[in-house]
């Protein structure tokens, strides 16, 4: 006979477990199921209107989002990370600091980021409601992700590998840049991967800096809304329930497809390590 | 010269952080001082019309949604997490792994959506009143926060060294006590990082809770009164707000720095802990 806490102890974990995968089935399968009837070719036209409530431009600008801001960010962080792992001494009070910062960057919740962007980037620089404003915000949300896994991947890199290559007259930068970043590349990817999920699902941060204006924008000095952001305003509207629903299932396949991206990354991270 | 551009590099999140304090407190804390500190932070009333700019329902009200999301989040993604750490059978991990993986990445306003046309109507049905409330937005928090914890606390428990359980089952324990009793036990301060991690993003949440909770700037008298957040006070207002109110949502941005500093302490304590 098995121990009455045994047994209570099993079945808590397992109806946990039960709990937690029904909600995740009655989220995804509700949404799918209102939303998917409402997937039409008019939504996908290249025009804003509000007869066809597209979402085209919402998913332009989301990629010019991302390609954007990771560009702005993945160079400073690859850049602090290899020097807080290649160069900086050990215990330095400057890594320190730097380390306490990049916490306290990635404790920041995204409505906070989205007012700071507003105060500096919207009005104090009068980059206006625009791209870029949300851009440089966006930026700085990114960076300790980027930060804390490229460090991490710099970290896995075997000293072997920089011993081997001072040992053949490779000074640091040409270590760094030909030895130790492509067998880091992995690791970095998993953690762009992981920013780019981040800005896809991002409306806080985005609302008081991109603004929520819904065509492409003309220049990066303009508004313009990303798919989030406008399901965001389609639901404050309160007159699209049924394009919301569809956007939400676009939203739902992103964020799918990211981590998909993410699980291969990281079986490529192992795959590296033994080879 | 590429050291000094990669220590340029790494100066940057000090800039950020530097900016951001400064910003913050340049707009937040003058306001602060023409309210009154004592008014702002404990006046009771919110009426930007009259200008009444009292934060003390949102603090409350941040502080019970924060808490609700823990009775619920925390029990139900601990036992999640031993499960899937302790319990699962490797085919089943495959399936339930990625499954947490996009719990974490469904964005806030999906998850508001859902609150909105799924827990809402249920509440509605249930209590007969407005169905936003106090406990709809806890339930929602308490769903949000879950990935974050089962996935700290389950690499917690996965990193506690497999002799403590050979050990507890050597002594005649079962699996379940020896995993309830001796390796969960023995994983406890990276459980809390998870914890704590989680309380992070319940009181930093502004999307979905906006949409659940009703927003009503009074302390909630009930679980099922309305309730506004220090973060959809800032969402709601920010849009329109001029002078005075506008800075005083600045400040309420303020306050919720200063909670969220307060977390991330907590949380290092513990991180450093671990280490030890």
């Amino acid at each position: 006979m098995k121990h009455p806490f045994s047994v209570m102890g099993r079945v808590l974990v397992w109806a946990s477990e039960v709990i937690v995968m029904g909600i995740l089935t009655l989220l995804v399968g509700y949404i799918l199921i209102k939303g998917i009837p409402y997937i039409t070719p008019e939504l996908f036209a290249w025009e804003y209107n509000s007869e066809n409530v597209s979402m085209m431009p919402a998913i332009i600008n989301t990629v010019m989002m991302i390609a954007l801001t990771l560009l702005i960010a993945v160079p400073v962080g690859i850049g602090s990370a290899i020097y807080l792992v290649e160069y900086a001494k050990r215990g330095s009070r400057l890594v320190k600091v730097v380390r306490t910062t990049t916490e306290t960057l990635s404790g920041i919740p995204s409505i906070v980021y989205g007012l700071f962007g507003h105060l500096i980037f919207v009005i104090a620089l009068h980059f206006n409601l625009s791209m870029v404003s949300g851009i440089l915000t966006l930026a700085i949300m990114i960076l300790p992700t980027i930060m804390r896994t490229t460090e991490e991947a710099l970290k896995s890199v075997p000293d072997s590998y920089r011993e081997g290559s001072f040992g053949l007259g490779a000074g640091r930068l040409r270590t760094v840049f030909r030895v130790i970043l492509p067998s880091a590349i992995p690791g970095i990817l998993s953690g762009v991967i992981l920013a780019i999920g981040r800005i896809v699902g991002e409306t806080a941060a985005l609302i008081y800096t991109a603004g929520t204006v819904a065509g492409i924008p003309a220049t990066l000095m303009n508004s313009g809304r990303t798919l989030a952001v406008h399901m965001y305003a389609l639901l404050s509207e309160g007159l699209y329930m049924d394009q919301a629903y569809a956007t939400a299932v676009i939203l739902l396949i992103m964020v799918a497809l990211i981590n998909a991206l993410s699980s291969f990354a990281a079986k490529k991270l192992q795959g590296g390590n033994h080879g | 010269m590429m050291h000094g551009v990669f220590l340029l590099t790494a100066c940057i999140s000090i800039v950020a952080v530097v900016l951001i304090c400064v910003f913050l407190a340049a707009n937040g804390i003058p306001a602060m001082q023409e309210i009154g500190v004592f008014h702002f932070l404990l006046g009771k009333t919110w009426k930007p019309g009259n200008d009444l700019y009292g934060i003390f329902p949102m603090i409350i009200g941040s502080i019970y949604v924060t808490a609700g999301a823990i009775v619920i989040g925390v029990p139900i993604g601990l036992m999640c997490a031993i499960f899937m750490a302790r319990f699962c059978p490797a085919g089943l991990y495959k399936i339930l792994k990625p499954a947490v993986d996009l719990l974490a990445g469904i964005p806030s306003i999906v998850y508001g959506f859902f609150g909105l046309v799924v827990i809402v109507p249920i509440m509605q049905k249930l209590t007969g009143t407005g169905g936003k409330n106090v406990l709809t937005a806890s339930i929602m928090l308490g769903i949000m926060i879950l990935p974050t914890i089962i996935s700290v606390s389950e690499s917690a428990i996965r990193a506690v060294d497999n002799s403590y359980y050979e050990g507890a089952l050597a002594l005649g324990a079962t699996h379940e006590r020896s995993v309830f009793k001796v390796v969960f036990p023995a994983a406890n301060s990276g459980v809390i990082a998870g914890v704590i991690l989680g309380i992070g993003r319940a009181i930093g949440e502004a999307m979905a809770v906006n949409m659940v909770a009703g927003n009503q700037p009074v302390i909630p008298g009930s679980l099922l009164s309305g309730v506004r957040t220090l973060t959809s006070n800032i969402v709601l207002e920010m849009g329109y707000a001029a002078e005075l109110h506008r800075e005083a949502l600045i400040a309420t941005a303020v306050v919720l720095f200063v909670f969220i500093m307060m977390i991330n302490l907590s949380f290092s304590a513990v991180k450093r802990r671990e280490k030890e």
